[in-house]
């Protein structure tokens, strides 16, 4: 069932002016939900109240955020850590930097409200080092925050701490993935570590730590402000809140909106985008950024943007990244750029990861270029199966889900491209 | 000749400030990999070994972290880098057109450098800006969004005369748009 998105108005990114401004966001309620937090709350109350709003992980993993705050140890006087994940590498996702960009301040409240939570030291926020601009832009943001005493020592007078970094990657989407990220944050190459122990028991430094995306903070001053019973109410219900859905590819007004999960893909492509160019079909539908699987154009009708629906449908929520592709499209071309992308990006720790991607990719290449065998294609859906699972990290299942999805789904565009090489036996 | 490498008074009271941010000496090496690769425009092994000393850490270790996140130059590029998107959204809105083009009117290939020493091309994974394909980063530095060839003839030959395009900032479309909210 679809949402009522028409008199929805932007609450991660409203429509306010100069709102990045921190004299302009403390002017519209910001920094009270912190206020309010240090004044009022208890950790474990904040934590309550977030878990019961049920803010599912923007990031692609769409786990319960308060949930995850309740895996943090007991305090035991040495430090903790939170890493805001801003790596956001995955191909189609483009939101946490608008959030940079357009309203940093309601992150850092976010952030510093779960660090109470919490009781986190300092929280380090890693973004990808090619968003140069908008790094600067949350350094200038964090500055002004310490001048007004919203960071650093004695916050608003409550007697906590907290600091806040900005960490700049420098190029490798493996440091989205939380543990890789944390390597990074250490000094290191970006080699995911193996689980357990997880991150709330040994995580930065081994310290407990917590890894939230950007966006996942910034619904937490919301929930503060308005109860988890508002918030419940938005959106899917299994999966509620105000979502960025970053929407690329072949559609007339390409971008970031927000609106409530649970949106129709339908209405996003032809009512929010402005339909497709050229008022051509949908061929295919990439969901949540390109390791998700691809949905079919002509499966379209009735799938909503919320974990459940897309699990029904065959796909995942990821990162709310969707990708559009009209009829043109020669989904061969896409699944070889996609393979390409996951063999450059494999750390190499793994085997199956490391040299399956090379595989997949090279058995793409065969197929683009004509040489492909009607075997070929049950190869590339037996290296997913040696892939999935296998691995330390889950990009090897990145990489293999949008391969096992469009071959199958798409299977007509390879059969026409690969000789027929099934023999009867003489 | 071989050249030598230093950082100057200001440069080390910067390194102080990252290191006071982590509580432990390898943890700085990215912001000041970062700080080194702004100020001599490369990190080669030489530069590598200067980040070793100063942080008190192995140079094997300094060369691990070069030679495994891109953005790092382990050798000396361009003035100029054209860092061309052609990841997937990129791909489906001409990506590699914008690469050709750029190819062909430099007459380089992506991984190369011009003559002069101006121009490096180099093909990249995703940047983080679908909704504005096809684009390019330069230099570790601004995004050129929905780029066209013309508009990449003018970048070119704007940087040629040393003029460097601006930031575009881009502007939330539900906050251009009055009419989408209320309409139906």
């Amino acid at each position: 069932m679809a949402v009522d998105w028409r008199n929805f108005e932007p609450l991660l990114i409203p429509k306010i002016p100069n709102l990045h401004k921190i004299e302009v966001f403390e002017k519209h309620d910001g920094y009270k939900q912190l206020a309010k937090v240090l004044k009022e709350y208890t950790p474990e109350k904040v934590v309550d109240e977030v878990k019961a709003a049920n803010i599912r992980g923007r990031g692609g993993a769409g786990f319960n955020a308060g949930l995850k705050w309740s895996f943090m140890p007991k305090p035991d006087g040495k430090p903790r850590y939170i890493a805001a994940n801003g790596d956001e590498s995955e191909p189609g996702t483009f939101k946490d930097r608008q959030i940079f960009e357009y309203n940093p301040h309601l992150f850092i409240e976010g952030a510093t409200i779960a660090g109470f939570a919490m009781h986190i030291d300092a929280v380090y926020v890693y973004i990808r080092g090619e968003y140069k601009a908008w790094i600067d832009m949350m350094q200038k943001a964090i500055d002004d925050a310490y001048a007004k005493g919203y960071l650093g020592k004695n916050i608003m007078g409550s007697g906590y701490d907290m600091d806040m970094y900005v960490h700049s990657g420098a190029g490798a989407y493996i440091c989205g993935e939380e543990s890789s990220l944390m390597e990074s944050l250490e000094g290191k190459r970006g080699y995911p570590r193996v689980k357990p122990p997880f991150p709330a028991q040994k995580g930065l430094w081994g310290r407990p730590t917590t890894i939230n995306n950007i966006e996942t903070l910034a619904n937490v001053p919301l929930v503060i402000k308005n109860g988890a019973d508002w918030y419940k109410a938005i959106g899917a219900e299994s999966h509620p809140g105000p979502v960025l859905y970053g929407i690329s590819g072949h559609v007339n007004k390409p971008g970031v909106y927000e609106y409530p999960t649970g949106m129709s893909i339908n209405d996003l492509i032809y009512e929010v985008c402005g339909g497709m160019r050229g008022g051509k079909k949908v061929k295919a539908v990439i969901p949540g950024g390109s390791s998700t699987p691809p949905l079919r154009g002509d499966a379209l009708e009735g799938v909503c943007m919320d974990a459940d629906s897309l699990r029904t449908a065959g796909s995942m929520m990821g990162t709310a990244g969707m990708i559009i592709m009209d009829e043109d499209t020669d989904m061969v071309d896409v699944l070889w750029r996609i393979s390409h992308f996951y063999h450059h990006e494999s750390c190499g720790q793994c085997t199956p990861c490391r040299d399956g991607t090379g595989f997949l990719e090279k058995t793409l290449i065969k197929i683009r270029d004509g040489h492909g065998e009607m075997r070929d294609l049950d190869l590339l859906l037996d290296l997913c199966t040696q892939m999935e699972g296998r691995t330390i990290c889950a990009l090897a299942d990145a990489a293999a889900w949008p391969v096992r999805y469009t071959v199958t789904r798409f299977r007509e565009d390879f059969e026409k491209r690969v000789k027929n090489t099934v023999y009867a036996l003489a | 000749m071989k050249e030598t490498y230093e950082f100057n008074k200001e440069d080390l009271a910067e390194i102080e400030k990252i290191k006071a941010k982590y509580p432990d000496k390898k943890s700085p090496v990215m912001p000041v990999l970062w700080l080194a690769q702004e100020k001599f425009g490369h990190v080669e092994p030489a530069v590598q070994h200067l980040v070793a000393e100063t942080l008190d850490i192995p140079a094997a270790h300094v060369y691990g972290v070069v030679s495994f996140y891109t953005q790092y130059y382990g050798e000396r590029k361009g003035k100029f880098v054209f860092d061309v998107c052609t990841t997937l959204t990129c791909q489906l809105c001409g990506g590699y057109d914008i690469l050709h083009h750029l190819e062909n009117k430099l007459g380089i290939k992506a991984g190369e450098t011009t003559e002069d020493g101006m121009f490096s091309i180099q093909s990249v994974e995703c940047l983080g800006a679908c909704g504005y394909a096809p684009m390019m980063q330069i230099t570790n530095g601004v995004y050129c969004n929905n780029l066209t060839t013309e508009k990449v003839d003018s970048i070119v030959d704007g940087l040629k005369s040393g003029k460097m395009p601006e930031f575009e900032q881009i502007p939330f479309p539900q906050h251009q748009d009055e009419q989408k909210n209320s309409e139906g």
